[in-house]
């Protein structure tokens, strides 16, 4: 799962910005994710994972990497998935 | 970034008209620093679609930091009745830029809203002076052009008309502090300095690139860099609208007779194909869709 993701995210930034990062490369330091990019990423995160990214999860260090960026998709999965009436 | 008190942004009920690009990251702002915001539009649909970009672009800002910390971001109303700005205390006129809709939205506005309410026009181009024979009270009025977007960008160019009064100038400086954006003042001129500077460079920048003299990255990686602008021309133009972009070269074109504001062929045929930027996915860019290009 995790792979997947990570794939998957990887795939998408070398589609939009030309760069391939490596899965712990940092996006904003590098200069993969722009602050302009930034929106677009956090709607593609939402759109594609089906998941709500809101207060202390928007936060630099959740979209720092591809890694991180998976691992916070993947916790914001499960939350869901365990939620109330699930 | 400083905070600005809580109490400040209280004090403040803003009304935005017009919930395009700049209406929504206007909404942005003053939502993210706790003004409670009503937002007019003509349709519903419309309005929708504003929402969702709003929820977006609030975690836009968050994201970067540009918001105050710990802020109760303040509360949205959206309406498609003009009528429901008379208890707003600033009335930010955010329509297209064609003389006849400003005319007609801004005559509306200053028929509705109490003597002394704040009327600001974030004009691209047309002057206040000449939205100041519009509305009932040209002392109320002051253009404030907030740049794109709004919520990351402090400085802002604030136009004050020969109409403005000294009340709406200290009126403005303190909803601009409530927002802690950075002014400066200039005199009213079709385009001011910002827009009379831009709008003929994007336009000349898009004739190279229909001249084959290079690409939209080349000429935008050779402005960012040698020369230090940060987005590079047309790129800027995507995230302004191309659309909107003709819309204020004409008004330019039609006030100074500058021949540098004659919107070029190939704007014109973007505009004639939808290719109107990052908002329809399209302009001198491609983006993956209008949704995630919105800004």
């Amino acid at each position: 799962m995790t792979e997947t993701v990570e794939k998957e995210l990887t795939a998408y930034l070398a589609e939009r910005t030309g760069c391939e990062p490596a899965a712990d490369q940092d996006l904003f330091a590098s200069g993969v994710i722009s602050s302009m990019f930034a929106l677009q990423l956090v709607v593609h995160l939402e759109d594609e994972y089906d998941v709500e990214i809101i207060g202390p999860d928007l936060a630099r260090e959740n979209f720092s990497s591809v890694r991180a960026m998976s691992a916070m998709v993947q916790r914001l999965r499960a939350d869901g998935a365990g939620g109330p009436g699930v | 970034m400083t905070d600005i008190p809580t109490e400040q942004a209280t004090v403040h009920r803003l009304a935005v008209v017009g919930a395009g690009v700049m209406g929504t990251n206007i909404a942005v702002l003053a939502l993210g620093h706790g003004l409670d915001v009503t937002l007019v539009d003509v349709d519903d649909e419309t309005l929708t679609a504003a929402r969702r970009t709003i929820r977006h672009k609030l975690k836009h800002a968050q994201l970067l930091d540009a918001l105050p910390a710990g802020r109760p971001h303040g509360a949205l109303t959206t309406t498609t009745s003009l009528s429901d700005v008379a208890g707003a205390t600033t009335v930010i006129e955010a329509v297209v830029e064609i003389a006849e809709v400003k005319r007609k939205v801004l005559a509306e506005v200053s028929a509705t809203v109490a003597p002394g309410t704040l009327l600001i026009s974030n004009t691209s181009c047309v002057p206040v002076d000449e939205m100041a024979a519009w509305v009932v009270r040209g002392e109320d009025l002051v253009g404030v052009h907030f740049m794109n977007p709004s919520y990351l960008i402090r400085m802002v160019e604030v136009i004050r008309g020969s109409a403005t009064g000294d009340a709406t100038m200290t009126a403005v400086g303190r909803l601009l502090g409530a927002l802690n954006r950075e002014a400066l003042v200039v005199n009213d001129a079709p385009g001011f300095v910002i827009n009379r500077l831009l709008h003929p460079l994007i336009n000349r920048a898009a004739m190279l690139v229909q001249d084959g003299v290079a690409s939209a990255e080349t000429v935008d990686g050779l402005l960012e860099g040698c020369l230090g602008h940060t987005t590079g021309p047309l790129r800027t133009a995507d995230l302004i609208g191309i659309d909107n972009l003709v819309d204020s070269l004409r008004v330019l074109h039609e006030r100074t007779g500058d021949p540098e504001c004659e919107p070029c062929d190939l704007m014109l045929q973007k505009v004639r194909d939808g290719h109107h930027g990052s908002k329809t996915g399209r302009g001198f860019y491609d983006y993956q869709s209008a949704t995630e290009g919105r800004i």
